[in-house]
């Protein structure tokens, strides 16, 4: 029954707004007896015409003033995160200046030279030395952008195994992720899926032979060493998923049948990072928003939103499912001692077995 | 001479023996103009749905999970208590992908406008097969009452994203949706890819074949030479699609490993082994990348043509768009892989696809100069048309801008597949293409229904809906910054963008607005089919050849012999005449030089 009526309600809505637009149409038909733009059109457009030059600025610095802060954008806790940075920055400038002259120039000539009876354009079709002009320029500038971008990016590719990095697989199922370490030889042992058994609780298909595996240690949440090289080797079970972690600039898919890997160094433990004046800011402001939209839950008589913490986090990104929205992982930098006294503290795989 | 006598024996073909019944004038009728419009009412009830579906999927990520009347009405079963499911969430997203990108950018963008004006702006009595042309729409009308049908099955309709990567799209116990409902997805594709390959073989051989005298290839409006392009683009990745297509329901029903390798769901191991995702994804994006360009090239052509006569002025650098037409057109097919950068690919090969990437800004940046430049000393004319065709430059602009962001492979890796990608394409592709939509039918309705629409209504349309396409994606790009992903149904899951949720409440309002002042073009558009004010042969003072024919429609589209073409098409404001268009039919006067452009 709502549904009928809501359904009921809509097209009369609709019906009223086709009907207002009728009147107006039937209104001004009458005074009008042209369809193509008169002097007097061309006026009133040419004044919209800046006026929207002058919308497109503010939104413009609307967006960055109150959402530029970008704290993805200038805290990488990442070492290649900071170079990731700055080329995004530049990257910014470099469109931001383009867009706020190009952006004038169209909309100030659409309003400059507005059409007007008797006047006659410029017949100017062709100049050679103009057209060389806007080739080289974005050569020139995109040239420099595609050296800076590659150095980078070939230098986060590739992986440095003299490093020594710690090696952790994520491995990602619907809808959860789970991290696996290697242990003390730091090689992980060998695993496909067809392994998997449940009732033995070997949920990652673990070769149980692999003598490799035996030290290897299966967690729900990612623990590294802060300034240590890691290196993930990304694996699915079932469908595609994508590693984020955003605030270390990272992310790999995870591709079922497949290994992929990325690797970076933490650079901010989780405390430190709390305690920067941006994520202070930001928990803040974050937790004002929890205060109010927990007043309505008060009122029912539920429970309050939880107070947020800042913790570096693992999502899924690529659609895999209907509870894709919730994939996610807690990450902890923290020190090596920190970090030691907590792998200490969890179960080897040989001895998560159920036999 | 031949030529003089093709045009005769054409002539007696079409202008006598038909006699026109209603089901061959309005129904499987083999005239352009007919299709043309059919390509367009199709398209326009696509758009509605694929809008309708935004405005839902909306409202839902601006006020997460709380009940909403509309959705109980509209989804029915989805939607238990007006709380609308995370399954259709996906549904609607994916849905409203692809009937934007192929149902309405693709086929009621390309195929109107180049069903309308090839023929008329080469001087030609029809499509080189009519025949195939009606085959051509009607498989597309096909396709589209499937996808439409798919919206009802059971488990409900595809939900994998429009990119419909396996393994999701592939397993049914994966989703929903991967069920029945992408079956018919795929099914609805594969027809429609048929019908696309049908209307670019037509479009081809037309644009080669069927130019009147005169009018050689360096005359051609931008527009043909778009549509030409668009064509053969098509033609080179559409079949690769089909075939991702056709594997993928290799794998789904005949138990084939094409794309799927070592799986393990729902308790229990597949025997898939050896295939690989991410060989679909090379396939998909074969076809997915250049398509774009299959989206935004015929309005670019639409736009510089409503430019040039709508600013009384030549369009600027004419064989610099042709040039740039072909260097994007060669371009577009060779950055596939800057869809896949983090997918597992090969790292050295996503350096190659940066570069390539990196490259296409700059006939991009030719094609925005120049058309900047013809504004310039301009005597600009406001018909909504041109009101479009600008904000066509603005918004391909701003969203272009963003794209040497996402085409940097280092920078890619933090904003992959968050809202930053969904505002950068949604304004260079998806708004840009539909402004040039609109550019081109507000411009070529006159044609097309031998009707003016109305100018007032066209700037209430131009101006709110302009306002609001910036109000949605603009702060978009902030949010995708900011980390977070895109479809996701909601991210009341993450404190940590508690503090984007506003943001999420502003685009919505945004979007609702610009969605329903569509309505005010629905109306003018239907309305003005009835009783709009009688069009003039010649509305715009155009110099291209559509507008030599005769505002009634014809079968063979000039009553006496085909005009000659003796110029090219953007002789405005031309020192030395009185009028300040001369259109292409109109011979050189004495001493009048062409110019060598």
């Amino acid at each position: 029954m709502t549904t009928l009526l809501t359904i009921i309600v809509l097209v009369f809505i609709l019906v009223a707004i086709w009907q207002m637009v009728k009147i107006f149409d039937l209104a001004q038909a009458k005074n009008e007896n042209t369809q193509v733009a008169t002097d007097k059109d061309n006026t009133m457009n040419a004044y919209l015409m800046m006026g929207f030059l002058a919308f497109i600025y503010v939104i413009t610095i609307v967006c960055f003033v109150k959402w530029g802060d970008l704290p993805l954008m200038s805290n990488a806790a990442s070492e290649h995160g900071v170079v990731v940075d700055n080329l995004m920055v530049i990257s910014m400038i470099i469109i931001f200046i383009v867009q706020t002259i190009t952006q004038f120039l169209l909309h100030y000539f659409a309003y400059k030279y507005k059409g007007e009876k008797g006047k006659k354009a410029l017949f100017f079709a062709d100049n050679n030395k103009l057209e060389a002009i806007w080739t080289i320029i974005p050569v020139i500038v995109l040239a420099g952008l595609i050296i800076y971008g590659l150095n980078t990016w070939i230098n986060i590719m590739g992986v440095d195994e003299s490093d020594d990095p710690i090696v952790v697989e994520l491995y990602a199922q619907q809808f959860n992720w789970k991290a696996r370490y290697a242990g003390a030889d730091n090689t992980l042992g060998k695993a496909n899926v067809r392994l998997i058994d449940i009732d033995r609780a070997n949920i990652l298909g673990i070769d149980e032979a692999d003598p490799n595996a035996q030290d290897d240690v299966i967690t729900t949440e990612l623990h590294l060493p802060v300034g240590k090289p890691v290196l993930f080797k990304m694996r699915s079970q079932d469908v595609l998923h994508s590693a984020y972690m955003p605030h270390f600039r990272a992310q790999m898919n995870c591709v079922p049948g497949m290994i992929t890997q990325f690797g970076f160094t933490p650079t901010v433990t989780t405390a430190d990072m709390r305690e920067t004046s941006q994520i202070k800011e930001k928990v803040q402001r974050i937790n004002n928003i929890r205060v109010e939209n927990s007043k309505p839950l008060l009122a029912k008589g539920e429970e309050p939103l939880e107070s947020y913490e800042f913790d570096y986090l693992l999502l899924c990104n690529k659609i895999c499912g209907k509870s894709h929205y919730n994939m996610q992982m807690k990450i902890v930098v923290e020190t090596q001692e920190e970090y030691n006294a907590w792998i200490k503290e969890q179960k080897a795989f040989k001895n998560s077995l159920i036999n | 001479m031949s030529a003089h006598a093709d045009t005769h024996a054409h002539e007696d073909d079409h202008g006598h023996h038909h006699k026109e019944t209603f089901v061959t004038k309005y129904i499987f009728s083999q005239d352009h103009k007919m299709i043309a419009k059919q390509y367009l009412i199709t398209g326009t009830i696509m758009g509605v749905i694929g809008v309708l579906m935004s405005m839902m999927f909306r409202m839902q990520i601006a006020w997460p999970e709380e009940p909403n009347v509309l959705f109980e009405a509209l989804l029915g079963k989805w939607a238990p208590d007006g709380v609308m499911d995370a399954d259709i969430y996906l549904a609607l997203v994916t849905i409203h992908g692809t009937i934007m990108v192929f149902f309405v950018l693709t086929a009621g963008l390309s195929g109107t406008f180049s069903n309308l004006l090839i023929p008329l702006q080469i001087g030609a009595r029809d499509m080189a097969s009519g025949f195939l042309n009606m085959v051509s729409y009607w498989l597309f009308f096909l396709s589209s009452v499937i996808m439409v049908i798919s919206l009802f099955v059971e488990a409900g309709p595809a939900a994998a994203g429009w990119t419909i990567y396996p393994p999701l799209s592939a397993l049914p116990m994966a989703q929903g949706g991967s069920g029945m409902g992408m079956t018919l997805w795929l099914v609805s594709m594969a027809i429609f890819i048929a019908s696309s390959l049908l209307g670019s073989l037509n479009y081809i051989v037309t644009v080669i074949n069927l130019r009147t005298k005169g009018m050689s290839m360096t005359r051609l409006p931008l527009t043909i030479w778009a549509f030409f392009i668009t064509a053969v683009i098509g033609v080179i990745s559409f079949p690769v699609l089909l075939s991702a297509a056709l594997l993928l329901i290799m794998d789904r029903s005949f138990g084939t490993s094409f794309f799927l390798s070592d799986i393990f769901i729902q308790g229990e191991v597949l025997h898939y082994q050896g295939g690989s995702p991410v060989l679909f994804e090379h396939l998909f994006w074969f076809l997915g990348h250049p398509e774009v360009y299959i989206v935004i090239l015929p309005a670019m052509g639409l736009v510089s043509e409503i430019m040039a006569s709508n600013s009384r002025k030549p369009i600027f650098g004419y064989r610099a768009m042709i040039a740039s037409i072909l260097a994007i057109a060669f371009l577009s097919t060779i950055v596939w892989g800057h869809h896949m950068f983090i997918s597992g690919m090969n790292p050295f090969l996503g350096s190659v696809f940066t570069f390539t990437t990196l490259l296409i800004a700059i006939p991009s940046a030719v094609k925005a100069f120049n058309w900047i430049t013809t504004l310039w000393k301009g005597n600009l004319q406001m018909n909504p048309a041109m009101l479009f065709s600008i904000g066509f430059v603005s918004t391909f602009i701003t969203g272009g801008l963003t794209g040497i962001i996402l085409g940097d492979s280092a920078l890619d890796i933090n904003v992959h597949d968050t809202y930053f990608v969904v505002a950068h394409f949604h304004l260079v592709m998806g708004i840009s293409a539909l402004y040039g939509m609109f550019a081109g039918i507000y411009h070529w309705y006159p044609k097309m229904f031998g009707k003016m629409l109305n100018k007032n209504l066209g700037y209430i349309h131009f101006w709110i809906t302009a306002v609001c396409a910036y109000g949605v994606f603009f702060p978009m790009h902030f949010i995708g910054m900011a980390g977070l992903p895109r479809r996701y149904y909601t991210n009341s899951n993450f404190p940590l963008f508690d503090d984007l949720a506003n943001v999420n409440v502003i685009i919505t309002i945004f979007a609702l607005i610009g969605g329903v002042v569509q309505i005010v073009y629905l109306y003018n558009f239907f309305a003005s089919i009835f009783y709009g004010k009688k069009a003039e042969q010649n509305p715009w003072k155009s110099t291209t050849l559509e507008w030599t024919a005769p505002v009634e429609h014809m079968h063979g589209n000039w009553p006496g012999d085909i005009p000659h073409v003796h110029r090219w098409a953007y002789d405005y404001s031309k020192p030395g005449h009185d009028v300040d268009f001369v259109p292409q039919n109109i011979p050189l006067k004495d001493g009048e030089e062409e110019l060598q452009h």
